[in-house]
């Protein structure tokens, strides 16, 4: 039998729908495991790096390297150093997934505000802007494409990464996996994987429709030719 | 902090440090070799393009550890299974970079080539691709980084890496090993981007440094 043979036997199999460890449970407390730690992590990058896009030069630059430098951060060791101090505290899975999250947000905030036209920079100096409204009113507006590419890869990695939650005890679409795992069941631990990919091509959906809606309508003229 | 714990156990960090190096370098390099084909073309026939890069996002979204149980039946709990896996992920990386690098070769330069009677795979090995480079390497540079880093997630299939040291450090509550476990995922990572840094300098001796 494949992957997919197993997991789909075992998502369908009505026994899996009921109880408190049912997979409507599990996928909820995934969905909560995952949206907390973006939203903190995006009232922190957004900010951030509009602010270093804005500023942009060296400061940048340095800024944008150790972003990436940051993604080398094991995910799992923060999580398993974390718990061996911590025990089961909400910090525990917090933080982890908010470091992971912060540098896509974090460089392509930057990247897209660092990115916009001089020209329309002088343009809203010269129609009498202050900074707050050129930042506000110009250069987010222009770089939300940008800015919501990074939240939809940010989203995607916290996602799948919050599976591994459930190896320190936690709940989530993990715990099929690492129960499955062992207890030498290949089912649970097929079909919980299949459904965090569900999820995370629900993200891929969503981003797909919100940057639809938010862009700016001078903007998707544009994007629609670069494409 | 246990330091001697370090000197005692240098053989078996080292061991973890070699494998984890091993399996987040070779996937990249692995998909780097796929990608090189797969962007030229996807650089040439535009059409061939928005497909390509709906795949890669999607597959992109698979959890690392859904995709190595994904591959459990047909690998088995083996190296394999990973470097397959992070060598998928690279791929969704490396790949849209091979492509923007391409494009963003002006078309001057093309015609310039062209002109000199280059021939299409003349034109794309000595002008194009070297043009490519310093964008080819900073999707490399994300595979390379992020595969050493999700490395250590093969550990909870079973694969050796560093993630040893976590998952060993958890279970026996020993912060120390966890610590060191973290410190050379970073290092190996940051010295690896470094290597590439110092590569792509060499390969593009042309370009301005900032």
């Amino acid at each position: 039998m494949s992957f997919f043979s197993y997991a789909w036997d075992w998502i369908t199999s009505s026994a899996n729908w009921h109880g408190s460890d049912s997979i409507p449970h599990q996928v909820l407390a995934h969905i909560g495991y995952s949206a907390l730690p973006l939203l903190i992590a995006a009232v922190i990058a957004i900010p951030a790096g509009v602010a270093i896009g804005h500023r942009g030069g060296r400061l940048a630059n340095v800024v944008i390297n150790v972003a990436n430098a940051w993604r080398s951060i094991p995910t799992l060791g923060l999580l398993i150093l974390l718990a061996v101090f911590l025990g089961f505290s909400a910090l525990t899975w917090l933080l982890p997934l908010v470091v992971l999250a912060i540098p896509p947000i974090l460089i392509n905030a930057a990247a897209g505000v660092a990115g916009v036209d001089p020209g329309v920079r002088d343009a809203a100096t010269g129609v009498g802007m202050t900074t707050w409204q050129q930042i506000l009113r110009v250069e987010v507006p222009i770089a939300v494409p940008l800015i919501l590419l990074g939240l939809r890869t940010s989203a995607i990695f916290v996602v799948a990464t919050a599976t591994i939650a459930a190896y320190i005890g936690l709940g989530g679409l993990g715990r099929f996996i690492f129960d499955g795992l062992a207890s030498n069941e290949y089912g649970p631990v097929a079909g919980g994987a299949l459904l965090v990919v569900f999820l995370a091509v629900l993200v891929l959906v969503l981003f797909t429709v919100l940057t639809r809606l938010l862009t700016p309508a001078g903007l998707r003229q544009q994007a629609e030719t670069e494409n | 902090m246990m330091w001697s714990w370090i000197p005692g156990n240098w053989p078996l960090i080292w061991q973890l440090t070699r494998e984890n190096a091993y399996l987040g370098v070779v996937p990249a390099l692995v998909g780097l070799v796929i990608s090189l084909p797969l962007g030229v073309v996807a650089a040439r026939w535009r059409w061939f393009y928005p497909p390509m890069l709906a795949a890669v996002n999607i597959l992109y979204a698979v959890p690392s550890l859904a995709l190595f149980i994904a591959l459990i039946p047909a690998f088995g709990l083996t190296d394999t299974t990973v470097v397959i896996a992070l060598t998928v992920f690279s791929l969704c990386v490396i790949l849209p970079n091979v492509v923007a690098g391409m494009r963003s070769v002006p078309p001057a330069t093309r015609q310039a080539a062209t002109a000199m009677g280059y021939g299409w795979l003349r034109r794309l090995v000595t002008v194009e691709l070297p043009l490519a480079t310093p964008v080819i390497i900073a999707g490399l540079r994300i595979a390379v980084v992020a595969g050493i880093s999700l490395a250590s997630v093969g550990q909870l299939i079973g694969v050796s890496s560093l993630g040893y040291l976590f998952i060993d450090g958890l279970q026996r509550s020993f912060p120390t090993e966890i610590w060191v476990g973290l410190f050379l995922v970073i290092v190996l990572a940051l010295v690896c981007d470094l290597i590439l840094i110092i590569i792509r300098r060499a390969l593009t001796p042309w370009a301005v440094h900032s």
